[in-house]
């Protein structure tokens, strides 16, 4: 029992860092209508803009306070992304908001290239380690193993997506927010800077997802360039399992979605009677998703999309 | 209307000229293969040949995506079907070796049951939850392909399947180099053939489908759906032979190309593949065959051309190789696919006559 | 808004599409365009495949380092065949480790009129390849590839200059039950030609030995996290976890081990025997076994001056195979000696009676153009490197 005990701990590990991402998806979605392909490279830019920054300040600056320098690292690390997702946005998505449904998809392929591409030159192709800053204790609870940095991660995914939650929900800001992607006309009829809202859409979206890239790197003590796409990947599969658009759907999805994979990797070979094997896990979790699909095609908490005009 | 267009028009009805027109583009395909081969080397011409396959698989996805309008992510799928049919029926690994004409229509027909049997599912499903469905059947079928070698050892799992049997037609291998009228055909050039044929009566093919009922109601759903119930189209049956049609052009892509490379693997049909063939499609001009023929031509040719120019001209500019040509050119290659679609969101030769998907006046 | 029709584009548009067009080709014009004869000595190519982009593109660059060592030795040698001087080059491939670029790449380097091939890196691009090279007849040298249908095909143009995954599996199969005492061991493999082929003969052999293979998990070689099926193999207790696959995941992979807090031994093949398996694992590799094909570099002849050039020449380490790559180079180039021709009908029947001593050891190969007598070495990670334990086979 203590085995299943420690697969729920690792999907819940998992499926907060899918949760963070699935959120930048779902709430470029609900806006745009669009599959923001370049979010998983943003993620990945943000997990390596952090280790950059945390080995050149352990290489020029070793005395300083471990906790000092992977607070620089994650500011610098969340800045640069909200910077690069607000230029993508203008410079990328925003002169084809005319345009055929495809045209701004086929655009995010080519950035998602373009990012990985980019980050190989830059960064090199090898797998590069996180330097041991800290050394994280390992707890036991219920028979199963978590570390410190595990439990940082679930506590702090929760913390930021209630804030999230709070801020669409209760502000005056989430309040535009909801009404652009009820209807942008309306919304943009009645006073709301559109382009405003969109901007600041993608941003949080960034920011949440450059934190993600952050605990993902400490977390395998490895980072990437090509990290970013099979996470990206991942997280629409949440978004789109929870209910598109809908931020309780994504936060649910990512959850599940992480649930499901541990679980199900460990399982499948028993379920299965030997049959298949822990190399179906990816198999597994689109199967579940397809069969949620099936019956309730629009997620498990529905969908939250604008009407287009 | 402009100028050049009315000289086209003039150009299309004056049936003179146009005769001459085809006959000098009938002579220019017939050469393509040897001026490169004598110019810029053989590989150009397996190149060209793999590009033809790829042309192939973007007017199959044509069809699902610019015609019935269904987002398909994971098109790659029937390719890797197709390929694997030919494989098992034509190697060493059941010891079977049906000739080329049997396969081919067996792997279409297979790739057809899958079509359907992938489409059925997400019928209900609205846009963007089709595009998730469809990759997570792509990968579906790829992990299937690489897992499937215990119990039974049916695909032989990553290793795949090598020595595949190539086309034989009346006892000669079409992959050698052959002597005809004195003139040497390799493999390659035979193959450019065979797949130029085989491309002309798949477009023939799209056009004729374009232009029959069937493609009005496909043009329908894809416009409205809710609309085109209502007029009475079976949206459903209309749906599902997208998806049947599209599988099977897939499918017989893909057996050609195991026939040509003799060896398939299921790294050949990962995501990435079927995201190229969507970009083939979209860039393209989506909708409209010949768009869709130069998309696909220019997306599997421009990366072989970067891969062979980025290292000398950074040798000739800097003295020295910087930066990686690999990464280089994939960056390019994105950076080209963000380019157009900024400058032509329509795509590179959008159809003329018809809307294009969701374009709003 | 209005659509274009393709010829209908603004002024502008088209006059930068033009030009681009006009610069591609010009580009294509000076791009490769064929094979290229020098008069100043005759120019003999060697074709030289490895992933030089990837997860373990520090394996292929370290591979293409080996190879051009031997070619920059066997220049300065001044070497002459059929009675001209002649000057090697390497014309070095990126198959990326993908199967379908293995053979669009091998078909290149036959086009392009090499006389032999050292390649390729991985088991799974190493054996399509090989159908290439057979059919244009040219010599094939892996110096990595382990998988055994490479040299089981019939191909009298395959040859490898490290023992295979039998010979490895069974050492490992051995050394787990008899020497760590092993009763009930977990197997991962990574789904790929080698890393499956691997754990499948190593399976093989450890089942014969006695030992109880609990469990076979998968995972695939794009994966960083593996606590779901490391979690499933926690519950079931083995002594030792066997893993086929490469240093890139094994280095995570050792991570979760141990916060996991798993106390099982972790048994590997050469495919993490490698410094960036220790920079991955960090200090969570402590104590983890792995073999590597043919003696450490330091017991052998040439060894430890081989490793000082390395050093010299690249600033860098060795990483795994290099010492494999400069022996296969150098073998292939005196097969030409001997048969004093570039021509593989020539020197192919030499190549296959080859009795050279190279850096890894005697190189001799058997009817299949397997290794003969290879021997393998284990080592263990101890303070934070590869210390060497012992060696089995070979003379």
């Amino acid at each position: 029992m203590d085995i299943f005990f420690q697969q729920v701990i690792n999907g819940l590990v998992l499926g907060s860092v899918y949760a963070l991402v699935a959120l930048g998806y779902t709430m470029v979605y609900g806006i745009l209508g669009l599959i923001n392909f370049a979010h998983g490279e943003v993620v990945m830019v943000g997990a390596m803009v952090a280790l950059a920054t945390v080995a050149y300040l352990f290489g020029y600056f070793p005395e300083l306070n471990p906790i000092v320098m992977v607070l620089i690292a994650a500011t610098t690390s969340v800045i640069s992304c909200m910077v690069l997702s607000y230029f993508i946005e203008r410079l990328a998505y925003r002169p084809l908001r005319k345009a055929p449904r495809l045209a701004p998809l086929i655009t995010a392929i080519g950035i998602s290239i373009l990012l990985q591409n980019l980050a190989m030159i830059i960064w090199g192709r090898q797998y590069k380690t996180v330097p041991k800053i800290f050394s994280f204790e390992t707890r036991e609870f219920l028979g199963a193993n978590i570390t410190d940095l595990q439990i940082f991660i679930i506590v702090l995914s929760a913390i930021l997506m209630t804030l999230l939650l709070l801020i669409v929900n209760y502000s005056k800001l989430g309040r535009a927010m909801r009404a652009t992607s009820e209807s942008q006309r309306i919304a943009g009829l009645l006073g709301v800077n559109i382009n405003k809202i969109i901007s600041f859409t993608f941003v949080i979206g960034a920011g949440l997802g450059a934190v993600a890239g952050i605990l993902v790197a400490a977390n395998y003590s490895v980072a990437h360039y090509s990290m970013g796409f099979m996470l990206g990947l991942k997280a629409f599969t949440a978004a789109v399992l929870g209910g598109i658009g809908n931020l309780g759907g994504a936060v649910l999805g990512g959850l599940l979605l992480g649930l499901i994979e541990s679980i199900g990797a460990g399982y499948i070979g028993d379920i299965t009677g030997g049959f298949l094997g822990s190399h179906y896990q990816d198999v597994f979790a689109f199967l579940v998703l397809i069969i949620v699909l099936v019956f309730r095609p629009t997620g498990i908490m529905g969908e939250r999309i604008s009407e287009r005009a | 209307m402009s100028i050049i267009s009315k000289g086209i028009e003039k150009i299309r009805s004056n049936k003179r000229i146009l005769f001459i027109g085809y006959v000098l583009l009938g002579i220019a395909l017939v050469s393509l293969p040897f001026l490169l081969s004598n110019t810029v080397g053989r590989t150009w011409v397996r190149i060209l040949d793999f590009a033809l396959i790829y042309a192939m698989l973007a007017l199959g996805l044509n069809i699902v995506v610019g015609f019935a309008g269904l987002l398909d992510l994971g098109y790659i799928a029937f390719y890797a079907v197709g390929a694997y049919a030919w494989a098992l029926l034509a190697s060493p690994q059941f010891g079977l070796h049906l000739p080329f004409w049997a396969i081919l229509p067996i792997g279409a027909g297979v790739a057809a049951i899958f079509g359907i049997l992938l489409g059925a599912p997400t019928l209900r499903l609205r846009g963007d939850y089709l595009a998730i469905v469809t990759l997570g059947f792509g990968e579906i079928i790829r992990i299937f392909l690489n897992n499937l070698d215990h119990p039974v050892n049916v695909t032989n799992g990553p290793i795949g399947i090598n020595k595949i049997d190539p086309i034989v037609i009346a006892g000669a291998d079409l992959t050698r180099t052959h002597e005809i009228l004195g003139i040497q055909f390799s493999g390659a050039h035979i193959y450019y053939y065979v797949l130029v044929l085989l491309l002309m009566i798949t477009v023939l093919i799209c056009v004729r489908l374009e232009n029959s009922r069937l493609g009005r109601a496909w043009i329908a759903v894809r416009e409205d759906e809710l609309a085109a119930q209502a007029m009475g189209i079976n949206t459903r049956n209309v749906k599902l032979l997208a998806f049947a049609l599209g599988a099977t052009f897939g499918g017989v892509a893909g057996g050609l190309f195991a026939s040509l490379q003799g060896f398939v693997s299921p790294e050949s049909f990962v995501l990435l593949e079927s995201i190229m063939v969507l970009c083939m499609v979209v860039l393209g001009g989506m909708g409209h065959i010949f768009g869709v023929l130069l998309g696909a031509l220019l997306l599997t040719t421009l990366p072989e051309i970067l891969r062979s120019t980025a290292s000398p001209i950074q040798e000739s500019l800097f003295g020295a190789v910087y930066i990686d040509p690999e990464a280089l050119r994939m960056l390019l290659f994105g950076l080209a696919l963000i380019l157009v679609m900024l400058v032509r969101p329509t795509g590179l030769w959008p159809g003329t006559t018809r809307k294009q998907l969701g374009n709003k006046g | 808004m209005r659509e274009y029709i393709f010829w209908e584009v603004k002024t502008m548009q088209k006059n930068f599409l033009i030009i681009l067009l006009v610069g591609l080709l010009a580009l294509v014009g000076c791009g490769d365009g064929g094979s290229g004869t020098d008069d100043s000595g005759k120019i003999i190519k060697i074709g030289h495949v490895a992933p030089l982009t990837g997860p373990i593109s520090h394996l292929g660059k370290d591979n293409e380092r080996g190879a051009q060592l031997a070619i920059d030795e066997a220049n300065a040698a001044g070497i002459t065949i059929g009675g001209e001087k002649v000057e090697f080059r390497l014309l070095s491939e990126d198959d990326e480790a993908n199967p379908q670029k293995g053979t669009v790449v091998a078909q290149k380097l036959v086009d392009s009129g090499v006389a032999g091939v050292i390649g390729h890196l991985n088991s799974g691009t190493t054996i399509p390849a090989s159908k290439i090279y057979h059919d244009a007849g040219l010599a094939q040298i892996s110096p990595s590839a382990t998988a055994i249908m490479y040299t089981h095909q019939g191909y009298k143009t395959a040859f490898r200059v490290m023992a295979n995954d039998e010979q490895q599996g069974k050492v490992l199969g051995d050394y787990a039950v008899k020497t760590i005492g092993a009763k009930k061991i977990a197997v991962i493999d990574d789904r790929s030609a080698y890393g499956k082929g691997l754990a499948d003969e190593f399976e093989k052999a450890a089942k014969s030995a006695g030992g109880e293979i609990v469990t076979r998990e998968f995972t695939d070689t794009t994966k960083t996290d593996f606590t779901a099926i490391l979690t499933k193999i926690k519950g079931l207790n083995p002594d030792v976890i066997f893993y086929g696959g490469m240093d890139a995941q094994a280095g995570p992979m050792m991570k979760q081990v141990k916060n996991l807090g798993i106390t099982a031994t972790y048994l590997s093949g050469d495919g993490i025997q490698s410094k960036q398996f220790l920079v991955l694992a960090g200090e969570e590799g402590e104590g983890a076994y792995a073999s590597s094909p043919g003696l450490p570099l330091e017991k052998m002849d040439g060894g430890k001056s081989f490793q000082e050039k390395f050093l010299q020449t690249y600033h860098e380490d060795i990483q795994i195979y290099a010492p494999f790559t400069y022996d296969a180079t150098s073998i292939l180039i005196d097969a030409m000696v001997r048969a004093d021709s570039t021509n593989p009908e020539s020197y192919l029947p030499l190549l296959s009676q080859t009795d050279y001593q190279g850096v890894t050891g005697q190189i001799r190969f058997d009817e299949n153009g397997d290794l003969r007598g290879g021997s393998i070495s284990l080592y263990r990670v101890k303070n934070g490197a590869w210390e060497y334990i012992e060696t089995v086979g070979g003379e």
